[in-house]
């Protein structure tokens, strides 16, 4: 069976000439399905810039992305899209919740999108929301919600659509131990029991524990590899 | 998908309550204005068209003081020897192809029925009067020859009168005390309706010249002599007559200025509807700088609100929206609010105008040109400025518009 993900040579360069600057300097990396995989590193290391790339959502300088085989640096943007709607969940480093729209709402987007009914829509919803521990308060909007319930709003957006990969660029940040512990728990159980691939960057290294393998980043490239566990 | 970017775009609105308000009203304020404006202007030039044609047709009036236009009936002589009615005897007699020649002096006075009193102005004239003001009769008789030669007092009432005097009663043989004496109402003139710039036609109390000249005026004065002329195309070379015998009954010397004027009622049309022409540009004019600031209005509103709104598509092109999923659902919005911007404002313009027009007492048309003009220029703008940023925004890989500052 070939790989879920394969970046060859991966580079990402900012600006243009004397202001540019290299985020990602040609990274390797292979990523099988059923994986959980803590991304770790410095920062300003390209963390979060290899994680928008694998995400979809920003294109590489250089290199090869193949997901699944396909090469997502020749697609389209509407390709591109169609691969975010179908495949990938997103949690951001900031929350990126709709402003003025209820947690219900913003959990309900990305169904919107994916052309499901009303009824199918609330129900996953609010599923969504259950496992992340928020029933009851999908009618609030974020402002109404402390950091650590807009951050698990935001996971709930993310895990609504079952997708194949969970990319999720710091999800505890905001978080204090109890509710990390939470996260991480509920991070691994959707590997565990749905098969999700799970990618994750974090910074502490009690929440990489979770992974099942850990990748430490430096200056825009990776410094070591480590299994933990094996993929069941 | 266009549905439920409907839905999507509804939810939108709903959701920024306040700047959908705001857009609104500049869309509302400037359609209303500019249609509220040009339909009153539009009116007020029909209604001077309606009441010059009143006046009656191939109308010469002859009046003291040099040329300059007024009103008629306004603006006296100064220092030019008043008209008689050997004036009136001379055109009569020395121009040929007129259809009539009537003399003319007003006065106003009070007018009592029973309880009833209404303040009115009386014209003294002849049977001519009735020609050369095209009025017909709704009931009685004019003045037979005898009760004009003697002057005495008998009278025709306009419609007005009848109404405010007499209700349902019916008045011909009635008597009318006016001012200090009373005369008998012999006849009742059809209504010609309500002249522009709240002049009522038919607020008029008509008596044989002599009667009024002798009960009223207390002199011999004629104020002015209107002269219908038989046919159109002598107009011009009766106009010249009349000024040659006018100029010959004052002795004016070929040195001086003529001390009266003759105007024909073309002339008093084209000028007066030359006036209200310039007035509907300038109104027309006034609102278009409203319809502009409702537009800029609008234009801040939307750019102000880019920055979010750049995040809010950045956000949805994430989750996997396409790029034209997301432009479908701005389209929408903005098409939504401008048209009903656009439609409460031609709500509002129509009923401003129609309230308006009565109060002006000018007549009310639905203008469908200035409606759609209006409509279609601000809901342009409300839907230029409502999309232009979103098309920029959705191009931009969702990362960047997620950074966007
Ligand atoms: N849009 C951008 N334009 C220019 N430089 C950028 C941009 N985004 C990131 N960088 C630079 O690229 C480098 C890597 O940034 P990145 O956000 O990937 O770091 P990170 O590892 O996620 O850090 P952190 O742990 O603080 O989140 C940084 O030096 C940053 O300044
Ligand atoms: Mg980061």
């Amino acid at each position: 069976m070939s790989a879920l993900i394969e970046l060859r040579g991966i580079t990402k360069i900012y600006g243009q000439g004397q202001a540019s600057f290299k985020a990602l300097d040609g990274v390797d990396m292979t990523i099988e399905q059923g994986d959980f995989v803590a991304i770790m590193g410095p920062s300003g290391s390209g963390k979060s810039t290899a994680m928008n790339i694998l995400g979809c959502l920003d294109v590489p300088s250089g290199g090869e992305y193949l997901f699944r085989d396909v090469h997502v640096e020749q697609l389209s943007r509407n390709e591109r899209a169609l691969l975010r709607r179908h495949y990938l969940g997103f949690v951001f480093q900031g929350f990126n919740l709709l402003a003025r729209t209820s947690a219900q709402e913003n959990v309900e987007l990305p169904l919107l999108y994916r052309g499901e009914s009303t009824e199918a829509r609330h129900t996953a919803a609010q599923a969504a929301l259950k496992q992340v521990g928020l029933e009851g308060w999908g009618h609030h909007t974020p402002a109404e919600l402390s950091g650590g319930q807009q951050q698990r709003v935001a996971i709930a957006r993310a895990l609504v659509t079952n997708p194949t990969i969970l990319l999720a660029d710091e999800p505890t940040g905001n978080l204090d131990t109890k509710t990390s512990n939470e996260i991480m728990a509920l991070l691994t159980d959707l590997n565990e029991n749905k098969g999700i691939t799970v990618l994750m960057v974090t910074h502490e290294p009690d929440m990489a524990e979770y992974a099942k393998r850990i990748i430490h980043f430096v200056d825009g490239n990776i410094d070591s590899d480590v299994r933990k566990r094996e993929i069941t | 998908m266009l549905w439920s970017s409907f839905l999507l775009a509804l939810r939108e609105i709903r959701r920024n309550l306040l700047r959908s308000f705001l857009t609104i009203l500049g869309i509302v304020i400037g359609v209303s204005a500019v249609i509220t404006m040009v339909t009153l202007g539009n009116g007020a030039t029909q209604a001077v068209k309606n009441q010059v044609s009143s006046l009656g047709s191939n109308l010469l009036q002859i009046r003291n003081g040099q040329r300059m236009m007024g009103p008629p009936g306004g603006g006296g002589g100064g220092g030019s020897p008043p008209f008689s009615l050997e004036d009136v005897a001379a055109i009569r007699n020395q121009i040929t192809g007129l259809a009539a020649v009537a003399p003319e002096v007003s006065k106003s006075a009070t007018v009592v029925s029973m309880s009833n009193n209404w303040s009115t102005s009386v014209t003294g004239s002849s049977n001519d009067f009735f020609i050369a003001g095209s009025w017909k009769l709704a009931a009685g008789r004019t003045f037979s020859e005898a009760e004009e030669k003697a002057g005495q007092t008998v009278c025709l009432i306009g419609e007005t009168i009848r109404r405010e005097l007499f209700g349902t009663q019916q008045p011909v043989g009635e008597s009318l005390r006016v001012n200090n004496f009373s005369c008998e109402i012999i006849g009742i003139l059809v209504s010609k309706g309500q002249a522009s710039m709240g002049r009522d036609q038919d607020d008029t109390v008509i008596m044989p010249i002599k009667a009024v000249q002798r009960r009223l005026t207390g002199n011999q004065n004629v104020s002015s002599i209107q002269v219908s002329v038989a046919d159109e195309n002598d107009i011009t070379s009766v106009k010249e007559q009349l000024t040659n015998l006018m100029r010959e009954r004052r002795r004016l010397g070929d040195d001086k200025d003529d001390n009266f004027n003759v105007q024909d009622t073309r002339q008093i049309a084209e000028a007066l509807s030359g006036t209200t022409q310039v007035m509907t540009t300038l109104l027309a004019a006034v609102a278009s700088v409203s319809l502009l600031v409702g537009g800029i209005g609008i234009m801040n509103i939307m750019l102000v609100s880019v920055t979010e709104r750049t995040r809010e598509i950045g956000i949805r092109l994430a989750i996997g929206a396409l790029e034209r999923e997301v432009l479908l659902q701005f389209l929408i919005e903005a098409v939504v609010l401008a048209s009903l911007g656009g439609l409460v404002g031609i709500g509002l313009a129509t009923l401003a105008s129609i309230g308006l027009s009565q109060v002006m007492n000018v007549p009310y048309t639905f203008n469908v040109g200035i409606n759609l003009l209006s409509f279609v220029f601000s809901a342009g703008i409300g839907v230029l400025f409502g999309y232009m940023p979103a098309k920029r925004a959705a191009r931009l890989d969702p990362i960047d518009a997620l950074r966007h500052e």
